[in-house]
């Protein structure tokens, strides 16, 4: 987020724009110039494909935010996969139990660098309602995969799992994968992406 | 999907889906034999999503239990707590108020109307339309908004308690309800211009996974399922709780056993179910949601099992009881347990894509089947 490389200008007082370099106007056209890393993070970040992965009842909560009202194509992300070759990121909805535990791994390593995860709702964060009294159930599927944004809920709302959404574009866009970042809890999508992008 | 080759024949081919596959509607696994493109032999694998409720349920007292039985069938969450609280009530002899009664049937009747709208957009999917799934998703958020208003959770509602419901009806509740019915009539009819007379559609159902009645019966194959095959089935008929018996309805049977027939099935069911929530939306009787019960419920010695009508059928909680706080065993009859195991008698001979179809008209949710 502090990294210079964001720097965008802005010289006739204009709002930032989302692309993080420079555009050159030259007549008869332009020039873009920026670092390859950030034009890259940029992109990605606006088309992830998530692999449908739906185990319980989140799964209908994701199909809610696929569906008119919440409409998840706004951020780029309604191109839902069922093959893991072709998906950016795993949105695990629902609870993961011991049987299916290799197989989440396997699905993961069968995917594509760069991957991400999402662990939506309270089952794939912990075990949520299922951790006491349970034999069966994993708690939390960060002990099979590694987990880049967790969701709570049970299940959450469209707009948590949105909010999940571009919380894992925001991840992307500040940088490298691993990177610490401060999430701001009342962040709104476009102020927040400005501030990534301008530093 | 991989293939190996059986040792027994070399011509057969053994075919997995799942447990990640889209039409598998969750993480259900299928072994499946084929000669060809024909189906030989379907052997479903469970437990990818067993999640031990009936064990859970052992340590939990019995206003917790039912909370976990949202989350088996989820699109039928409140009818699973309906049947779990008339367990506690019939053990401990519970009178619940008839205001408690009654909203707890329109509950029921919506969650009904919102999982079968699920299913006509889900079964649509399998078949090959991507259309009706964005239609009925538009119908199901306005359900959801209600239960939402009244119960404070779009999907997993917990609503139900032993002896009533947890809170009154929210002030909206019935205008929004009003609004819902007559929305809804006029797409329903929608629904019909869409799938039921669309001749594609009934290429791919009709004469397709074909469940005799004597068979539905023998596999215990209940709600749509069984009534598509011509078994009245309907719990709410057969032996009705609640205020069911002063209704109005008729119970939606078809003779054909295919999957058009299980179709139809469901699409009479949303109108009958709608003629109920008319029924009651205006009769809604004034008094409490909630009958004075104890702090902590024990439940007598001895075993109790009731049965209710979720969307998928029928739906049985039978709870041992020691004398104690928690239950000594609780036993869950799920009604897509039953309707999955005559996948394999109805799937045999027809074509791997008729398979989609059949899995489709079952309405399988597998939370449910596994528990």
């Amino acid at each position: 987020m502090t990294d210079s490389a964001h720097q965008v200008p802005d010289a006739q007082g204009k709002a930032p724009d989302p692309f993080p370099g420079q555009v050159v106007h030259t007549p008869g056209g332009g020039i873009l110039t920026g670092a390859l890393e950030d034009v890259i993070n940029w992109a990605r970040s606006n088309s992830l494909w998530p692999l449908v992965f739906g185990t319980s009842c989140c799964a209908i909560e994701m199909m809610s935010t696929a569906s008119a009202k919440y409409d998840w194509s706004r951020f780029g992300f309604e191109v839902a996969r069922a093959t893991p070759r072709q998906a950016d990121v795993i949105i695990i909805a629902g609870t993961i139990v011991n049987k299916m535990a290799p197989v989440l791994r396997r699905l993961y390593d069968q995917m594509a660098d760069p991957k991400y995860v999402i662990a939506m709702g309270a089952c794939a964060t912990s075990g949520g309602p299922f951790f006491y009294n349970t034999y069966s159930v994993v708690k939390g599927a960060d002990h099979v995969i590694p987990v880049d944004v967790y969701i709570a809920g049970c299940p959450p709302r469209p707009e948590a799992l949105l909010h999940g959404l571009l919380t894992l574009q925001k991840k992307i866009l500040a940088g490298k994968r691993g990177e610490k970042i401060v999430i701001d809890r009342f962040w709104t999508p476009s102020a927040e992406v400005d501030t990534a992008l301008s530093g | 999907m991989f293939k190996e080759v059986l040792a027994e024949d070399q011509d057969c081919l053994t075919l997995n889906v799942g447990p990640q596959h889209p039409s598998t509607h969750g993480v259900l696994h299928l072994v499946i034999t084929l000669k060809g493109e024909t189906i030989l032999r379907v052997d479903p694998h469970l437990g990818y999503i067993h999640r031990s409720i009936e064990k859970m349920c052992e340590s939990l007292s019995y206003r917790q239990f039912i909370y976990v039985t949202s989350r088996m069938d989820y699109l039928s969450a409140h009818i699973n707590n309906h049947g779990c609280a008339l367990c506690v009530e019939k053990a401990l002899q519970i009178e619940v108020p008839q205001r408690a009664q009654v909203i707890r049937v329109l509950m029921d009747e919506l969650t009904r109307i919102a999982s079968h709208v699920l299913w006509w957009g889900a079964m649509a999917m399998d078949v090959g339309a991507i259309t009706p799934f964005f239609h009925a998703f538009r119908e199901r958020e306005m359900i959801n908004e209600i239960m939402e208003e009244t119960c404070g959770a779009r999907l997993t509602m917990n609503y139900m308690v032993p002896g009533g419901v947890m809170y009154d009806l929210h002030p909206n509740f019935q205008r929004r309800v009003k609004q819902f019915i007559s929305f809804f009539k006029s797409k329903l009819n929608e629904y019909d211009e869409l799938l039921t007379d669309n001749i594609i559609f009934k290429q791919r159902t009709q004469h397709i996974g074909v469940l005799r009645r004597e068979d539905a019966i023998s596999f215990g194959a209940t709600g749509p399922v069984g009534r598509g095959s011509g078994w009245a089935c309907d719990v709410r008929k057969r032996a009705p709780y609640e205020c069911y018996h002063q209704l109005q309805f008729e119970q939606v049977v078809e003779q054909a056993g295919d999957c058009y027939a299980r179709y139809l099935v469901r699409m009479g069911e949303m109108r009958q179910s709608l003629s109920i929530i008319e029924q009651l939306i205006d009769n809604i009787p004034s008094g409490d949601y909630q009958a004075k019960t104890k702090a902590v419920l024990k439940l007598p010695k001895g075993e109790y099992y009731s049965r209710v009508e979720t969307a998928r059928g029928e739906f049985g909680v039978y709870i041992v009881s020691d004398g104690g706080t928690t239950p000594y065993r609780i036993k869950f009859r799920s009604p897509g347990f039953s309707n999955l195991s005559a996948l394999d008698h109805m799937s045999r001979g027809h074509k791997i894509g008729d398979l989609v179809a059949i899995m489709g008209s079952l309405d399988l949710v597998i939370p449910d089947i596994d528990r």
